[in-house]
């Protein structure tokens, strides 16, 4: 195995073939972890490789399906994440797990109190808070709410919290999403010092140049399989960006250049559109029957770039255009007014009505922009839902079905048959092959072909590389939240993007 | 015929918990099914529990909606008492009926938005937000009482809540009339479509171009406005306005109504059909326990029973078991279809 | 200033304010002995409102504290009248019982996972039905007991009395500040009203802290009704009707975030004392009407609410700048 170089006495963590089960779903197939004593440990992978999954498995918060897990030589089964914990398996989350309404030291002492006749004794557990944070060079009130302090500070207490309960393993679940880079070298300091004192750290991110500058080795999962183990000085960037993407270097399937709408005129036009603290400013041109593709790592401002076009976040600079007109896209309706539909990212969160049926979700946005007091006939309804549940393949029983019975895919198809409804001239898809079976994934390429063909406008946000450049005749790439480069005709093939991405990343290295 | 089918099985249980209060009731007391017409009115028990039923039924239609929505308006009571003092105190200073039963309605619609306004605008949570006109609105109906009952014998006000229409006392006329009304509104528009999904989730539906923020605030103004009818009712049927009683507690028993009409507190999918049905039931059981001769205040434990059973029925345990036997039966369906 | 004072500084600041007001009107308000009598008349409002603030901290509500009121009272006059017990023994009895139906509740709150507002509600439409079943007219309470407990209060200098059941009520405060600023306890109570999900992944026991929160409200609904049965000297099933409301209100004016996670035991003394205060100068000025007690009430309420919801939101923008 690659990168197994520890001898087992150096080994902290092993979790050997572990598998979990979601119903309809392998989360995690047979995948294989081995976290040594002082390493820091990159665990990477897009969204819904199974990072968190494994995260999950060895912390307790799930019960793994299959597997052994071994913690400094001992067989462990932890049922939850305070058995984990006990055990020595801490874990800081991205959102700060810590309550916002308790000072720091309630945070840290939470639960565990000192106590003196049977009160808790605030001035010892301060005092031992202070004690505590001054091993993470942490000189703050601990008598403040945490809520007033930064979240870099936040996550250091975090830490210290999961340290002083656990003390084995730290498991560092995105914890630099919203540092700047001066609250990142001070995060770091404290992983560095955590390294000398013999814990194994695994270290969830996205940044990159963050995974070089503190990390040992690399793990990579995508779709829930163990892609390899590596070590981080021996990974060239771009390689590791091909193995979170699933593209081998030098295979490339692009061969169809679709240049021919670069003629055509331009349908849309964002000049410096952007929002602070979202996206920086962009401009971005459409044509008529054109795909353009927004490829980056999670985080990069894809999903922002998608928000601000439909008006659901409001632009704060910049303007658009359609046809030459400007128009003022400040909210879902205006956007759908101008003939825009957009299928969000987070199908559950933000696409899907649960307990409405097939037909209502299909017919939600078409009646939404007719306005309540002109309801779609009844008939009209079944026709269209039936209509597009022929069309799309969506697999439903019946129409009148509530739409969170169905499987991901189905939903997925069902939310694209809502914006279909309206006959959109503009679509804008989130990550639209994201969690359906690999049937629904080819269903949909082949019709974001066929409505560019039909001279829709698509903008596709996708981490899938190769299905980006299958049918974007262009490609935007994103990089901390802002548009660095665009790929045209030619150009767009996987190793362009990913190269794209990587020379942005070393850039990125030096803020 | 078929468009229809799905209404009545919705509407199924309520019907036969109805149907079964009533005929138990009519087993000890025969004479409770029995209608007479005098002077070309029904009189009867049925006819009681219609009449006495209309402030909460009234009450109850707003509140579907508003529970629809995911909310839930704590201030009808207050709101009530509110809009029969405004009519009583413009009665008695003599201006027309026209314009009483305007500014009543008005004041009511003002109600509702100043609580649209709240949940909707800043954001503040249904329950806090409702609470402000809750406490303070029993104040305001004193301030137009001036602390007292105030009595008026205004015929036209008066026949609002002791007249007849068609054999029927008018409060029964007029909460028929205004349920079918507001059902048609909803279910002859997108509106009611609209209102669920909002419940659902407002984030997919703002997403979808949904008007969230004007339908939030529409049905709280449509709750002001049933508050304020029922509180005209209320009012009329005592020839009086009184700011301590009137409307006291009945935001509770339209709660109930809602619920027991099996609409979820969680908002979505709604039957004012239903939740009048359930207003109904709560009121039999009333007009039930009264002439059982107990005291009427053994209500108050039956209604604590039946909302204890509603919490089980309701539960997110429970229906996440319903929805292990849903799923698995759906899974079914699909390798079924893939099959063919 | 730390912002989590904020809250019940501008509590007290509006009462300090609103005494001096009344004070400038009225010299005669200044007296220990209208001082007692604040404390002697707001007592079962008082401890009632203790509870409710451990309940509302924890991010739920309690609507039945009215009705278990009026059920204790009921229940201790009817048992009075009806058996030889001792009223100690009685009120032993009481506040386990109303311990046990608080207990209840939380049960079925966290076991059913059902907003606490229905349950509370199904628990007052309980408490009150009981007590109708007990009596349905008021029952005067005449055991000698009573008179006893009445005739003991502590003399201020300048004339003013701490009843019994006024000294009580400090007391009460003085123990739940206690319990909630200095036990484990108090800072689970904190932690739930912060956020449930993260506070179970924090190791906080929820069920047993749910269950214990509401138990506790229901045994400080029971001493408040055995305070308002002292008051009163009877027990009446109507009585105490709309003190949930009033508890809530006295809760959120002491500087108590409704949404829960943030407020101290110790405001709620003093919104108890402006809501108390606003009574006695209407009482004062006699040709004000009672109701603008309920309209100034409802005021407060809606600047306290308006005031959290811009804190929430400065805190917010707050956050998203750094």
């Amino acid at each position: 195995m690659p990168g197994n170089i520890l001898g087992s006495e150096d080994i902290i963590l092993s979790a050997t073939g572990i598998d979990k089960v979601f119903p309809g779903a392998k989360a995690l197939n047979k995948v294989n972890f081995q976290l040594g004593r002082g390493e820091v440990h990159a665990l990477l992978g897009e969204n819904g490789a199974g990072k968190s999954t494994l995260v999950k498995c060895i912390t307790g918060a799930y019960r793994r399906d299959g597997g052994r897990l071994v913690l400094d030589g001992v067989d462990i089964d932890p049922r939850d994440t305070f058995e984990a914990q006990r055990l020595g398996i801490g874990t800081v989350y991205q959102e700060v797990n810590l309550l916002p309404n308790l000072t720091v030291a309630e945070n840290l002492f939470l639960g565990r109190q000192p106590r003196r006749f049977g009160l808790v004794d605030a001035r010892a557990m301060n005092r031992r808070a202070e004690t505590l944070l001054a091993g993470y060079d942490l000189d703050i009130d601990v008598k403040a709410e945490l809520s007033s302090c930064s979240v870099a500070v936040q996550q250091v207490v975090a830490i210290a919290r999961a340290v002083d309960l656990s003390g084995k393993v730290l498991i560092l679940d995105e914890p630099t999403a919203s540092l700047d880079a001066h609250e990142v070298e001070m995060l770091f300091a404290v992983v560095r010092r955590l390294k000398t004192q013999g814990l194994g750290i695994v270290f969830i991110t996205h940044f990159l140049e963050q995974v070089y500058a503190i990390c040992d080795r690399i793990t990579v999962l995508r779709n829930g399989q163990l892609v390899g183990t590596r070590e981080a000085a021996a990974l060239p960037r771009r390689e590791l960006i091909a193995m979170m993407l699933g593209r081998e270097l030098g295979d490339e399937i692009k061969t169809v250049a679709k240049a021919e709408t670069e003629e055509g005129p331009v349908r849309y036009r964002f000049s410096g559109y952007g929002r602070r603290g979202h996206i920086a400013p962009f401009d971005l041109e459409v044509r008529k029957g054109e795909v353009v593709g927004i490829a980056g790592l999670l985080g990069s401002g894809r999903t922002e770039t998608a928000e601000i076009l439909f008006g659901a976040e409001k632009a704060d600079s910049g303007s658009a255009e359609i046809e030459g007109k400007p128009v003022e896209l400040t909210s879902p309706r205006a956007a759908i007014r101008h003939r825009l539909g957009f299928c969000p990212e987070d199908r559950k969160v933000d696409g899907i009505v649960g307990d409405l049926s097939v037909r209502e979700n299909i017919a939600l946005a078409l009646q939404a922009r007719r306005g309540w007091a002109r309801p779609i006939p009844r008939a009209e309804q079944e026709r269209l839902a039936d209509q597009y549940i022929k069309a799309l393949d969506i697999r439903t029983t019946d129409r009148e079905k509530p739409i969170r019975l169905l499987s991901g895919g189905n939903q997925q198809k069902a939310i694209l048959a809502r914006w279909l409804a309206t006959n959109p001239e503009f679509l804008i898809l989130d990550e639209p092959t994201r969690g359906i079976d690999v049937g629904a994934h080819a269903e949909i390429i082949r019709l974001i072909e066929n409505l560019c063909e039909q001279g829709m406008s698509l903008i596709v946000i996708s981490s899938e590389l190769d299905e980006l450049v299958a049918y974007s005749h262009r490609v935007i790439v994103l990089r901390d939240r802002t548009h660095v480069s665009e790929l045209v005709g030619e150009a767009v093939t996987t190793a362009h993007i990913v190269e794209a991405i990587a020379a942005g990343e070393k850039q990125g290295a030096s803020r | 015929m078929n468009a229809l089918k799905p209404h009545l099985i919705r509407l199924a249980p309520q019907f036969a918990v109805l149907v079964a209060v009533v005929l138990l009731i009519s087993l000890a007391f025969p004479d409770f099914l029995k209608l007479q017409i005098q002077n070309g009115r029904v009189y009867g028990s049925l006819v009681d529990v219609l009449n006495r039923g209309a402030p909460v039924a009234l009450l109850a239609i707003g509140m579907t909606i508003v529970i629809a929505t995911r909310g839930i308006d704590l201030s009808v009571g207050a709101v009530m008492a509110i809009c029969g003092a405004v009519a009583a105190a413009s009665i008695t200073s003599g201006h027309s009926l026209v314009y009483t039963l305007a500014l009543a309605l008005a004041v009511g619609l003002l109600c509702g938005l100043w609580n649209g306004i709240l949940v909707a605008v800043l954001d503040i949570q249904p329950i806090i937000a409702t609470l402000v006109l809750m406490v303070a609105g029993r104040g305001i109906a004193q301030l137009i009482t001036e602390g007292a009952i105030l009595t008026f014998n205004d015929p036209g006000l008066i026949f609002i809540g002791s007249g007849s229409f068609l054999g029927l006392p008018m409060p029964v006329v007029i909460w028929l009339v205004f349920g079918i009304a507001v059902t048609l509104l909803v279910r002859r528009t997108a509106l009611g479509m609209l209102i669920e999904a909002l419940g659902i989730n407002r984030r997919a539906s703002t997403l979808s171009g949904v008007s969230t923020g004007v339908l939030l605030v529409a049905a709280y103004v449509l709750s002001g406005l049933c508050a304020a009818i029922a509180g005209i009712i209320a009012a009329a049927d005592i020839k009086g306005a009184d700011a301590n009683n009137a409307g006291l507690w009945l935001e509770l028993d339209a709660i109930l109504a809602v619920v027991v009409g099996g609409n979820s507190l969680l908002g979505g999918r709604f039957s004012i059909a239903a939740a009048l049905l359930g207003a109904l039931i709560i009121q039999s059981i009333n007009t039930g326990i009264l002439l059982s001769g107990f005291p009427p205040e053994f209500n108050l434990i039956i209604k604590a029973a039946i909302i204890v059973l509603i919490l089980v029925i309701q539960s997110p345990r429970i229906r996440d078991l319903a929805a292990l036997f849903g799923r698995s039966e759906s899974a079914e369906a699909t390798v079924k279809q893939e099959a063919k | 200033m730390n912002p989590r004072y904020v809250p019940l500084a501008a509590t007290i600041a509006i009462f300090v304010a609103a005494y001096a007001l009344c004070i400038l009107q009225y010299p005669n308000m200044l007296s220990t002995r209208v001082i007692g009598n604040l404390l002697t008349d707001n007592a079962f409002l008082g401890i009632a409102a203790v509870g409710m603030t451990f309940v509302i901290l924890s991010g739920g509500i309690d609507l039945s504290i009215g009705a278990v009121i009026a059920f204790t009272g009921v229940f201790i006059a009817v048992v009075l009248e009806n058996t030889g017990l001792h009223p100690l023994v009685v009120f032993v009895l009481v506040l386990g019982i109303a311990t046990l139906f608080g207990a209840l509740m939380g049960a079925i709150i966290h076991h059913l996972e059902m907003p606490p507002f229905i349950v509370t509600l199904a628990g007052m439409f309980l408490a009150r039905g009981m007590a109708f079943v007990l009596s349905i007219d008021s029952v005067p309470v005449k055991h000698p007991f009573y008179a006893t407990m009445k005739a003991f209060y502590y003399r201020l200098p300048g004339g003013g009395r701490i009843t019994l059941i006024g000294g009580l009520m400090l007391l009460v405060f003085a123990a739940g500040i206690l319990i909630a600023h200095r036990t484990r306890f108090g800072a689970n109570v904190y932690a739930l009203g912060g956020g449930v999900q993260t506070a179970r992944l924090m190791g906080v026991p929820v069920a047993r802290t749910t269950i214990a929160i509401y138990a506790f409200s229901g045994l400080l609904a029971g001493l408040s009704g055995i305070v308002f049965s002292l008051y009163t000297s009877a027990g009446y099933s109507l009585a105490a009707v709309g003190v949930e409301l009033d508890a809530i209100a006295a809760v959120v004016i002491g500087g108590t975030l409704l949404t829960g996670g943030s407020g101290f035991v110790g405001g709620t003394l003093i919104g108890i004392l402006i809501m108390g205060l606003i009574q006695t100068y209407i009482t004062f000025d006699g040709s004000l009407s009672s109701w603008w007690t309920k309209i100034l009430i409802g005021l407060l309420l809606f600047g306290f609410i308006l005031m959290q919801k811009g804190f929430l939101y400065l805190s917010k923008g707050g956050r998203r700048l750094a």
